[in-house]
């Protein structure tokens, strides 16, 4: 039955009985054994993660994991950043959704070589997704990478890319208390960017109250306030960019 | 919910330490889950027969011990395990602190049934 392990090779010592189809009986000629391990069970993704890292590292590449929820404005702002460092920083980037290349097409002739994966049933990137997709999409003299998870704030927080860091994004339709309700990527996250500020006014977002909900979660953490769509704020997060790479 | 392929993840590793033991077939995995890990303890173990089903693991208990968040203060350079999700220090209530611990999600040991020679 176990075709992998072969636990089952030894016919005369498995028998099947009604309604219980995986049943060993080893009787007393068997022992058990405790072996220890001391992996991580992503210990797969991680090796391919570190690998991912080395292979940035070698080529001088800052690469973001952008990971917010669906509809948080991660493409929109990504739009607007390439557009703004078009000619100024080479940029690259990995987009995932479960399907469509919709994000891709839209971020596509912006100066930067954009590659889209479809995860289909698949809630996250991992890092083996990665590093099949590292060389073609970082062309030589890229500076900055960003990859854009799939919009999820739970499942990738879970999956180290080989990232330089992770940067979360929060909206303003999504309330000031998202911190504090999935703390495991506000606290994990380099910088948090509060997106959808002109939508702050009309939905009575508090502003405040979110700071401190991030403090909470993570103290000391950077953030950002900004507007892809008009663009408030979006030259100190152009700043920060071209501080990373320098 | 990423807690299934996280799950055949922990079978496919665990079917290689049982193979190069050559167990019959496996009893029990002890794992480490943090807090912060990401992984939700409840959708794992209801992924984890799925996964294992037609492996040498099917069957296979899982004892799961949870590590709880633990900072360092930076103040009085203290660790303690602050109440989720507030990240201070329980020592001073310093909120400069670095997250050391919950991270983790550890395959630690397994029980496995072997053949008698």
């Amino acid at each position: 039955m176990c075709l992998t392990c072969g636990c089952g090779e030894a016919n005369e010592h498995h028998h099947t009985h009604e309604g219980d189809a995986h049943h060993h009986h080893h009787d007393d000629h068997a022992h058990t054994k405790t072996v220890t391990l001391e992996q991580k069970v992503l210990a797969e993704n991680d090796t391919y993660a570190q690998n991912n890292r080395a292979w940035l590292a070698e080529r001088g590449i800052v690469a973001i994991n952008l990971i917010s929820a669906p509809g948080s404005g991660k493409t929109l702002l990504l739009e607007k950043t390439l557009e703004a460092l078009n000619g100024k920083i080479k940029c690259a980037v990995i987009t995932g959704d479960q399907q469509t290349d919709r994000d891709a097409q839209r971020l596509a002739g912006k100066g930067a070589k954009v590659h889209q994966i479809e995860t289909i049933s698949s809630c996250h990137l991992d890092a083996h997704q990665i590093a099949h997709t590292l060389p073609e999409v970082c062309e030589d003299g890229t500076k900055l990478l960003f990859i854009e998870n799939v919009g999820n704030m739970v499942c990738p927080t879970a999956f180290d890319l080989g990232e330089s860091f992770k940067i979360a994004l929060l909206s303003t339709p999504e309330g000031e208390d998202k911190p504090i309700k999935y703390p495991v990527l506000f606290a994990t996250a380099k910088t948090i960017v509060l997106t959808k500020m002109d939508l702050a006014a009309a939905l009575e977002w508090d502003l405040p109250a979110c700071r401190q909900y991030v403090q909470q979660v993570q103290p000391g953490a950077y953030t950002f306030e900004l507007s892809a769509k008009t663009g408030a704020g979006m030259d100190a997060w152009l700043d920060y960019l071209k501080r990373l790479i320098q | 919910m990423h807690e299934l392929s996280l799950a055949q993840g922990l079978v496919e590793q665990v079917q290689q330490a049982a193979a190069a033991e050559g167990a019959l077939r496996v009893v029990s995995i002890s794992l480490e889950l943090g807090q912060y890990s990401g992984v939700e303890r409840e959708a794992f173990e209801f992924a984890f027969p799925l996964a294992a089903e037609g492996t040498c693991l099917a069957g296979a208990e899982l004892v799961i011990r949870e590590i709880p968040v633990s900072v360092l203060c930076n103040t009085c350079h203290r660790e303690s395990n602050p109440v989720i999700p507030l990240l201070i220090c329980t020592h001073c209530e310093s909120t400069d602190v670095k997250l050391i611990g919950g991270r983790e999600f550890l395959v630690k040991s397994v029980e496995l049934e072997i053949e008698e020679e």
